[in-house]
């Protein structure tokens, strides 16, 4: 369980937000909105622990991130927009070095397998440069499926996603959320989604 | 894990060789252009060989440390790579071996041969490839520091200069001061052992200075 009390976040002399306070419970949903710049980003940068927060705390199962570190790490995913995508580098390396990175290495055939079903089949030797921006997408998103984590923090995971790409990557979540998962998501294009729970934070 | 980053860069430098290039180009025309400005004198040309060729070798590598970490902070992999739950230290020394391994040894292994453009002894010529083999590791160490600590901001490359070059003098002093040695007949162990000293206080603190210093950036 992710729980966060009081949350405030300064950028130079801009109060992003502060008091946010909530809790995600296993196989709950929480989207994040609010217009650009409102602080979407900085706010899970926060809650995957690459940044500090101003004042607050954010503590998973009752303990605070920053003395978890490596056990937090262990059970957390989280994809930034940029995606951690090299160019130079085949859809299958990116698949594989991204995944040994976070702690789950996979062989070749469970990425070969892994990008088929993110609709790439065929495409797994091509390097990234090729690729369009919603095929690169989809090789970043395609850790989700070889992920053993729980928690899964997504930066605006459905921007240059098809409508095909969008249904798959909704069928992913809610295979997470219907395990016992927690998905915590910016977005701009709402999707329905069935969860124990479904949070909606708007910052302003 | 340490591999996997190691084979990574590996892999990114083979297909971007231009890159690796570079570094290897800059040391190879410094060092060839000293003795056609200086002249044919074969005695003065000894006597500043391992200063140049050293010279030449730190300011290679310099060349080099702006992109250590700028691509993978470009693209998203650092934050990845803080994220993960691998201690950040053991990657940040995967990247300082492939660094070296991409922009040390091509320098190590061409040494030699420019040196005999300075009328070197074949005993000077070893000292000096030594020296490097055991110095320029200590300037990927270093040199990762400055790199983790300038991440991100405009004028970085100047800056890296000011912070990393004080730093690496003393490896300068003592691996010039090797091959003199060697030149002038007398023993070059106590040279190499202060170098192998600053190997290895460089081992052990540069990954956990350079960790510390992409927390700070990133944040």
């Amino acid at each position: 369980m992710l729980t966060t009390k009081n949350l405030e976040c300064i950028r130079g002399e801009h109060r992003l937000f502060s008091n946010i306070s909530f809790s995600v419970n296993p196989g709950e949903l929480m989207f994040v909105g609010g217009p650009n710049g409102s602080g979407k980003t900085s706010l899970l940068r926060l809650l995957c622990g690459l940044s500090l927060p101003d004042s607050g705390e954010i503590c998973w199962n009752g303990t605070d991130i920053r003395e978890l570190c490596g056990d937090y790490r262990n059970v957390m995913t989280y994809l930034g927009h940029l995606g951690g995508i090299k160019d130079d580098l085949t859809a299958i390396e990116n698949l594989r070095i991204s995944s040994a990175l976070a702690g789950c290495g996979i062989d070749e055939d469970q990425a070969a397998d892994a990008l088929g079903q993110m609709g790439l089949a065929g495409r797994e030797m091509l390097p990234a440069k090729v690729l369009s921006q919603g095929q690169r997408r989809r090789v970043a998103l395609a850790r989700l499926l070889v992920t053993q984590t729980k928690l899964w923090i997504l930066d605006e995971p459905l921007t240059a996603l098809d409508i095909a790409a969008v249904d798959l990557i909704k069928g992913i979540l809610e295979h997470n959320l219907s395990t016992g998962g927690m998905v915590i998501m910016t977005t701009h294009q709402e999707i329905a989604m069935t969860a124990a729970t479904v949070h909606h934070l708007t910052l302003s | 894990m340490i591999w996997w980053i190691i084979k990574r860069d590996l892999l990114l430098a083979m297909r971007r060789r231009s890159d690796m290039l570079t570094t290897l180009f800059f040391f190879i025309i410094v060092v060839s252009l000293f003795p056609l400005g200086v002249g044919p004198e074969a005695n003065m040309l000894r006597m500043m060989a391992s200063g140049v060729v050293w010279v030449a070798a730190l300011l290679a590598s310099m060349l080099s440390l702006g992109r250590m970490f700028s691509s993978d902070y470009a693209d998203g992999t650092l934050e990845q790579m803080l994220l993960s739950p691998v201690s950040l230290s053991a990657l940040v020394m995967g990247k300082t071996i492939s660094h070296w391994l991409v922009t040390g040894i091509p320098l190590v292994l061409m040494a030699p041969i420019l040196g005999i453009q300075y009328d070197l002894s074949v005993e000077a010529l070893v000292v000096l490839t030594l020296s490097l083999l055991l110095g320029t590791p200590v300037l990927s160490l270093i040199g990762a520091i400055g790199a983790a600590l300038t991440l991100g901001l405009r004028g970085g490359g100047v800056l890296v200069s000011i912070l990393v070059l004080p730093l690496y003098i003393p490896v300068l002093i003592f691996g010039t001061g090797a091959v003199e040695a060697s030149t002038a007949g007398m023993g070059f162990g106590a040279h190499f052992s202060i170098l192998g000293a600053v190997l290895l206080v460089s081992i052990v603190f540069s990954p956990w200075a350079t960790a510390a210093s992409l927390r700070i950036s990133m944040g």
